[in-house]
């Protein structure tokens, strides 16, 4: 059994720890990381990744069949759904093959097991029970990430009831389909499956679609799923499930009403639980609230010498942010200067669905209930060329200003490629710049991005092609 | 479209100022370079030269208004072909003057002419995001006075509300936005909690008479209570025998009336090849790195009626005796008469105040920031002075020396005024 110092260890190998453990390991501490299974964690091998190589394939599909728009024809368009599955798990593994990679190369030391506090600055390693290694560092950085939350009465059972990760790698696509849950990832999977051919149902509890999206997108999204042929309930619960055969009949209530859909499998995506257990935070000064860690805005938890960041503590829960905390986080403890702690406005966040959706920033209700006077600006994909070529002219770019200072509070995209768009306006946010710095930018031609440009005209009334 | 003339910011520390006159009058057409009024900043009384050519449309602001922030909308001016019905299009809210003061409220202006670059030191590029330019030009802040918090010492926004809030005397009391805590920065602004009512309340209510703050009275005050209060003053007081002094004073005074040498003009010259000797003492302060000055500029207070400037002799090391006379000379008549040129105040290395002339013996002086350090100037008189175990009589003149000791040690103090007194003491070397 190995017995190890290290100046710090990151126990979770997702997109939160294993940059955690890079930055540490290049600012020149001698750095281990725990991960009980795969590196890269969710993101990489059950999230972010290979969700986005199916999306790429049933936009192919999706493609396929509007051939003749684009001048082709072609006959006997169809689909292996265990190829389209084998694809995204190889971009899956060959990028966990990368994380090991770039963990070798800088020189963090990989420990195949299971982390628990042990005392301080200790942590034990166990792998199926039986320990593994026993180690001590002078800063141990929590980054166990998260699991799908379940609902009372509707367990995922792994066959018919799916969470993300069943839904991931399906036998075959079925011919309909029940979502619970219209976040981020619920959205995507209703995306997915319609584009495969399934009949698909979204139920949201609350009482739009992407509800933390900006109304506006909200509605802009509704619609055009639906005119796919998407069916949503929102304001809607599903409160029993029973199964007969292939079929699974799921009761929904909805303003006081009840009724029934019938589908042969259900997605629940109703949010994330933090992995909070087994972890040894019994016993230490780590708080717990709602199953996610407590920290500072350097990511200290109460217990000295212990930080946590990504899914493991508050929202929002992306990858990115994650990443973010992890480099904050080091950087703070490596006495780095000029750390800041994370700006959560300046987050972005993307959904990639059809149509794609992106935001960053303070939504338009959430700017007036802070108190601004806001400005806002809209420009229509259908105002832009490179759209209109593309044939992708559905989708729409809300600015969102304070009419004071200029300060650009919030950017909500829905269209074509905006999750590669709103970048643009993140560096914008981060640097603080206004909205005459962005009205004197000049944007390619043509471009989706003329959009961006367009939309901050708009905000004040000077947008030029709509 | 007529364009609006705004506020100019005729000096890097002037967010308002007062317009004392129009030289033009609406109607008159305007040429590049015109002199259009006569603006009264915080340190002068300025001349403000048109920049576009048009005709003067509309005059927002008359003559006397008090307190007008920079950027504000002053006057209209039509361009070639436009005429007044053109200013109908402009129905901004003139803000009209009431009881000799003007509303800062002007709505929003169309068009936010970017600062000045602020001089900050010798090569004092600021850095700040946009956004907190904007924000610190719309609540008139000095960006040169606020420590920035971003990358590399950035200026952003969370700087600005930190500096506003402080202002206001109310810790973050901003609107409620769920911002990260901004960082606590030490707070140059002065905050208003001395009303009128207070003070008088403070005192008893005495009869008395008001004097209204002019521009360059509050500039003293902000100054001079940030430098009271932020830079850690020491003293250090030297006699110098000047008996020597002021012979060769009246001999070079006698030689021609091309010049009249003062005592002061001795003092500066003086002080100017100590700190050539002592350079460590001709340095400022930064939290960065402290700035040792490769130019010796001297800034010489000049009492004024309601107040004091500081014009500065410019490379005061390299100066002769008579020139550095007559350049005092002429800048304290201009000063006197509020025709100082901005740059002809703005800056210098070190300062020199000197109150001989009312009979004061010694004083200590309140550093100018960024200076490290002031002089302040006694009187010269007769003392009787011990010389070779003797009582003899000598003329002599205190100097005190107030140093910013972040800059400044109380050595390197000590060892520029023994210079400056060894200086004084054997002129003759003052003139090699």
């Amino acid at each position: 059994m190995a017995d190890s110092s290290f100046d710090l260890i990151v126990v979770g190998g997702g997109p939160g720890g294993y940059v955690a453990a890079i930055r540490a390991a290049q600012l020149g501490m001698r750095t281990a990381l725990v991960e009980r299974e795969h590196l890269g964690g969710i993101c990489l091998n059950w999230g972010c990744i290979p969700t986005k190589a199916l999306l790429r394939s049933s936009e192919i599909y999706h493609l396929l069949h509007r051939l003749d728009d684009f001048g082709f024809t072609a006959k006997d368009i169809g689909f292996d759904a265990g190829k389209v599955v084998a694809r995204s798990r190889a971009v899956a593994k060959q990028l966990s093959n990368g994380v090991a990679y770039l963990l070798r190369k800088n020189k963090v030391t990989v420990f195949d097991g299971h982390g628990h506090l042990a005392g301080k600055g200790r942590l034990a390693v166990t792998k199926d029970g039986d320990p593994v290694a026993e180690l001590a560092a002078g800063h141990i950085v929590l980054a166990t990430g998260a699991r799908a939350r379940a609902l009372p009465g509707i367990e995922p059972d792994g066959e018919r009831v799916w969470t993300y990760k069943e839904a991931m790698v399906p036998p075959a696509i079925p011919r309909s389909l029940l979502v619970v849950g219209s976040g981020a990832i619920g959205i995507e999977f209703a995306s997915f499956y319609h584009d495969m051919g399934a009949e698909v149902t979204v139920v949201e509890v609350l009482d739009r679609v992407l509800p933390v999206e900006d109304e506006e997108i909200s509605a802009f999204a509704r619609k055009s799923f639906e005119k796919q042929g998407i069916k949503f309930h929102t304001g809607a619960a599903v409160t029993a499930l029973s199964h007969d055969g292939a079929v699974t009949t799921t009761r929904i209530e909805a303003n006081g009403k009840a009724f029934e859909e019938r589908v042969e499998r259900v997605i629940l995506a109703v949010g994330i639980v933090g992995n909070v257990e087994d972890i040894g935070l019994e016993n230490t000064g780590v708080a717990v609230d709602k199953t996610h860690v407590v920290v500072d805005e350097w990511l200290r938890t109460g217990e000295r010498g212990v930080y946590a960041i990504g899914d493991l503590v508050g929202p929002p829960w992306l990858a990115h942010k994650a990443s973010h905390e992890g480099v904050v986080c080091v950087e703070r403890i490596a006495g780095v200067n000029d750390v800041h702690p994370l700006d959560v406005r300046n987050i972005p966040a993307c959904t990639y669905c059809r149509p794609q959706v992106a935001s960053v920033g303070l939504t338009e209700k959430a700017a007036r209930e802070a108190g601004y006077e806001v400005k806002v600006g809209h420009f229509p994909f259908i105002g832009n060329g490179k759209a209109i070529a593309l044939g992708e002219p559905e989708g729409m770019v809300k600015t969102v200003f304070d009419s004071k200072t200029g300060e650009l509070l919030g950017v909500h995209m829905i269209g074509a490629e905006v999750t590669e768009l709103i970048q643009g306006y993140t560096i914008a946010k981060t640097l603080e710049t206004t909205e005459a710095e962005l009205i004197r930018a000049i944007f390619p031609h043509p471009t989706l991005s003329e959009t961006m440009h367009e939309a901050v005209l708009d905000a004040y009334g000077r947008a030029i092609h709509f | 479209m007529p364009i609006e003339i705004l506020m100019p910011a005729l000096s890097p520390t002037m967010t308002e100022g007062n317009l004392t006159k129009w030289l033009k009058k609406e109607g008159d057409e305007i040429h590049s370079g015109d002199v259009l009024a006569e603006i009264e900043t915080d340190k002068a009384t300025m001349e403000f030269e048109a920049v576009d050519e048009g005709r003067i449309g509309k005059i927002l602001v008359p003559d006397g208004s008090e307190g007008i922030k920079v950027n504000q909308p002053i006057a209209l001016l039509l361009e070639e072909g436009e005429d007044a019905s053109a200013l109908a299009q402009f129905a901004i809210a003139a803000p009209q003057p009431a009881a000799g003061s003007v509303p800062a409220a002007a709505a929003e202006p169309a068009v936010v002419a970017q600062p000045p670059a602020m001089p900050r030191g010798g090569n004092g590029r600021i850095f700040a995001s946009p956004l907190a330019r904007r924000m610190a030009q719309q609540a008139g802040l000095e960006l040169a006075a606020i420590a920035g918090s971003g990358p590399q010492g950035r200026i952003v926004k969370a700087d600005i509300e930190a500096a506003l809030a402080a202002a206001r005397g109310a810790p973050a009391a901003a609107p409620q936005r769920p911002e990260a805590a901004p960082p606590v920065q030490p707070a140059p602004v002065a905050t208003g909690a001395l009303t009128k009512e207070r003070v008088l309340a403070l005192a008893g209510n005495p009869p008395h008479t008001e004097r209204p703050l002019t521009a360059m009275r509050r500039v003293i005050a902000r100054r001079l209570t940030e430098s009271k209060q932020t830079v850690p003053h020491f003293y250090l007081t030297v006699d110098c025998e000047i008996d020597e002094l002021l012979k060769i004073r009246a001999e070079l005074n006698a030689k021609s009336d091309a010049y009249r040498i003062s005592v002061n003009d001795f003092v500066i010259r003086a002080t100017a090849l100590a700190l050539r000797q002592v350079p460590a003492a001709n340095a400022s302060w930064s939290d960065e790195a402290i700035l040792l000055w490769d130019g010796v500029d001297i800034a010489v207070a000049v009492a004024l009626e309601d107040g004091l400037i500081t014009p500065i002799v410019k490379n005061a090391d390299r100066k002769g005796l008579a020139m550095i006379a007559n350049e005092t000379k002429d800048l304290t008549a201009r000063a006197r008469a509020g025709k100082l040129k901005l740059e002809e105040f703005q800056g210098g290395t070190f300062s020199i105040s000197n109150l001989g002339m009312f009979g004061v013996r010694e004083f200590a002086a309140v550093i100018n920031p960024p200076h490290g350090g002031i002089l302040a100037v006694g009187q010269g008189e007769q003392r009787p002075v011990v010389k070779n175990d003797a009582l003899s009589i000598a003329t002599v003149m205190s100097c005190t020396l107030s140093c910013d000791h972040r800059a400044v040690d109380g050595a390197v103090g000590a060892q520029f005024l023994a210079a400056f007194k060894k200086l004084v003491e054997d002129p003759l070397t003052m003139l090699l």
